[in-house]
C-alpha cells in the first residue's frame, strides 16, 4: 500500500530530514521524493510504502500533521488511491 | 507514476477550494418494522436504524482520515414514515419523529430524513395524519427532516396536498418562530422526488430501494470556480469542457469514498449524487461560479443560461466518473446557504421570479428562501404549485423549501447557523391566489408525447 506525503510551506533547513525521521520511526519506506516551487511556496512530494507501517495509517497521518503545525508547514499524508482515482481513467 | 502537478492540484482542491464529500447517507428500509401496535413499531424502527447505522459515523471518519478528504455529513434516510405508520391503529405520528430523533442521536448522525409521505395522486392511510403532524414533529426534534411529494410527471399534481402543505409550512414556521423558524429549513415539498437522494432535507429511502444502501453526495463549487478563474477569458464551449473535467475529478473522489464505505460497512453501494452543493463559506458558492462565467451578479439576465450550462456540464462530467449516478445530481441553488446568493438577494439583484426560472434548469428548486412572516398559507401553496408545475412538465425534480420569517418583513434577516446559513427576507407578489388554491382537486398529468 502506498501513500503520498505532501509538504507545502516556506523552505527551511531540515524539512526532508524531519519528515523522513517520522517515516523511519514507523517503518515507512520512502520510495521517491520530488521538490518544486509552487506559486512561490516550497512543495515536496514523497511517495512512501506504508505496508509495514507499525501504527494505523490515520495515526501516522496525524503525527505528520502535528509535525507540520510545529514547523509552520502544511504536511499531509494521503492514500495513493485518491490521486489515482482522480487523475487516471 | 503520479505527477507532481496532479498531486498538488488535488491538495489545492481540498485545502483551498473546499473540495469535500458533502454526505455519506445510509438508506435504511423500515418496511419490515410495520406493526399494528405503535410502541412495537417504534421499537423496531429504533432497533433497525441503530443496528444498521451503528458504525456509519466511525467508518465515515476513518475514511476521511485515510484519504485525507473531509466528509462533512453522515446521515440516514429511511422509508417514508407514512408507509410504516399506515399499519398502526394509533396514528400519533410524532412518536415516530421522536423515535427517529433518538436513533439519530444514538448513531451520531447530523440529520435523519424520511419523515415523509408520497401523495402525488392521493392520500393513503397515514398520509394526512403525517402531513398534519409535520409542524409539531419538526418543532420537537432537531435532527429529523421531512419531505412530502405532491406531484409527478406521471401522476400530475395533488392540489389538495398542495393546499395542506402551504398550511404545514406556515405552521412549522410559527412553531419554531423563537428559533428563527428553523422548522421550515427541515421541510421540503417535492415534485418528482428521487428515491435515492442523499441530500437533506429531502432524503428518504424509496420503496423500490434495497434493505440498506450507501449513497454519497459530492460537492465542490469552489473547485469549479477556481478552475474557471484560472482559465480566464475562454469561450463558453471551453467553459463547459472545463466544468466537465472538474466534475469528473470531483465525482471520482465521491465514487472512491462510496465504494470504500460500502465495502467497510458491508452494505451495497447505491449511487453517487453529482451535486454542486454550496455552503455559506467564502469560496464555496454556486453563485460565484455564475459570476465567474461573466455575470456581474447572480440574478442578472443571463443567469438562467449560465446555470443551464453549469448544470448540464456537471452531469456530463460526473456520469462517466461513477458506476451509478442518481439522486438530484446537478447544481443546487439554496439562497441562504450560498454566500454569493445571499449577497445578490441582499442587494435586490436576485429575486424569487428569477429563482423560479433558474429552477427550470437547475437540479432542484426554490431552496432556502426566506419570505415575509405575514405570507398567507395559500400564497405558499401557490409557490409550491408553480414549482411543481415546472417539475411536472419538464420531467425533472423540483422542490420548495421556503421559510416564512414569522414577525419579520422584507429587508430583515433570519440566521440558522451552520450549513443552513442565513439571509434576507425576500419580497413576494402579494396578489391572492386563494380561490385557485381553494378549488383543490388534481392537476392532470401532462401530455408528454404525441410521437406518431
Amino acid at each position: 500500500m502506498r501513500a503520498v506525503i505532501t509538504v507545502i510551506g516556506k523552505d527551511m533547513v531540515g524539512i526532508l530530514a524531519r519528515v523522513s525521521a517520522v517515516c523511519a520511526a514507523h517503518r515507512v519506506n520512502v520510495s521517491d521524493v520530488t521538490q518544486s516551487i509552487l506559486q512561490g511556496m516550497f512543495a515536496m512530494i514523497m511517495m512512501v510504502d506504508i505496508s509495514d507501517c507499525d501504527v494505523p495509517f490515520t495515526a501516522f497521518s496525524e503525527e505528520l500533521n502535528a509535525l507540520g503545525k510545529e514547523m509552520g508547514l502544511s504536511v499531509h499524508a494521503m492514500h495513493e488511491d485518491i490521486f489515482n482515482s482522480m487523475h487516471r481513467i | 507514476m503520479l505527477n507532481a502537478g496532479d498531486i498538488l492540484e488535488t491538495i489545492t482542491m481540498i485545502q483551498d477550494e473546499h473540495l469535500d464529500v458533502r454526505t455519506i447517507t445510509m438508506g435504511i428500509s423500515l418496511l419490515d418494522c410495520c406493526d399494528s401496535d405503535i410502541d412495537r413499531a417504534c421499537r423496531r424502527v429504533y432497533d433497525k436504524i441503530t443496528r444498521c447505522a451503528r458504525d456509519l459515523v466511525k467508518t465515515g471518519e476513518d475514511i476521511e482520515k485515510m484519504y485525507g478528504i473531509p466528509i462533512i455529513n453522515k446521515r440516514i434516510s429511511v422509508t417514508p414514515i407514512a408507509m410504516i405508520a399506515a399499519a398502526c391503529e394509533n396514528k400519533d405520528m410524532v412518536r415516530f419523529a421522536r423515535t427517529l430523533e433518538k436513533a439519530a442521536v444514538e448513531c451520531g448522525v447530523n440529520f435523519i430524513g424520511g419523515y415523509s409521505a408520497l401523495v402525488q395522486k392521493g392520500f393513503a392511510a397515514g398520509d394526512r395524519e403525517l402531513i398534519e403532524s409535520i409542524p409539531e414533529a419538526l418543532a420537537v426534534t432537531d435532527h429529523v427532516c421531512s419531505s412530502v411529494n405532491i406531484g409527478s410527471t406521471k401522476a400530475g399534481i395533488n392540489m389538495d396536498a398542495v393546499a395542506l402543505m402551504g398550511q404545514a409550512v406556515r405552521a412549522a414556521a410559527e412553531r419554531t418562530a423563537d428559533r428563527d423558524c428553523i422548522g421550515c429549513a427541515k421541510l421540503v415539498v417535492f415534485c418528482n422526488a428521487p428515491e435515492d437522494n442523499p441530500f437533506m432535507a429531502g432524503a428518504f429511502h424509496g420503496a423500490g430501494e434495497p434493505d440498506c444502501v450507501i449513497n454519497v453526495g459530492v460537492s465542490g463549487p469552489g473547485v469549479v470556480r477556481a478552475a474557471l478563474a484560472k482559465a480566464g477569458d475562454c469561450d463558453l464551449t471551453a467553459v463547459a469542457d472545463l466544468i466537465k473535467k472538474t466534475a469528473f475529478k470531483i465525482t471520482r473522489m465521491g465514487q472512491l469514498v462510496a465504494t470504500e464505505a460500502s465495502h467497510r460497512l458491508g452494505v451495497p453501494f447505491g449511487i453517487v449524487d453529482l451535486s454542486l452543493a454550496p455552503t455559506p463559506a467564502v469560496g464555496d458558492s454556486v453563485a460565484h461560479i455564475l459570476e465567474e462565467m461573466g455575470l456581474e451578479r447572480c440574478g442578472a439576465h443571463g443567469t438562467t443560461a449560465a446555470l443551464a450550462l453549469l448544470n448540464d456540464a456537471v452531469k456530463k462530467g460526473g456520469v462517466m466518473a461513477s458506476s451509478h449516478v442518481g439522486g438530484l445530481s446537478g447544481a443546487f441553488i439554496p439562497v441562504t446557504e450560498d454566500a454569493g446568493m445571499i449577497r445578490a438577494a441582499r442587494e435586490g439583484c436576485l429575486r424569487i421570479e428569477k429563482l423560479e426560472a433558474m429552477t427550470a434548469v437547475c437540479s432542484v428548486g426554490l431552496d432556502m428562501i426566506n419570505i415575509p412572516g405575514d405570507t398567507p398559507a395559500e400564497v405558499i401553496s401557490a409557490i409550491i404549485a408553480d414549482e411543481a408545475a415546472i417539475g411536472m412538465v419538464n420531467s425533472k425534480t423540483t422542490a420548495v423549501r421556503v421559510v416564512p420569517a414569522i414577525g419579520r418583513q422584507v429587508g430583515e434577516e433570519l440566521s440558522f447557523g451552520g450549513l443552513l446559513g442565513g439571509g434576507p427576507v425576500m419580497p413576494l407578489n402579494t396578489s391572492s391566489p386563494a380561490r385557485f388554491i381553494g378549488r383543490g382537486g388534481r392537476i392532470p398529468a401532462p401530455l408528454q408525447s404525441l410521437k406518431n
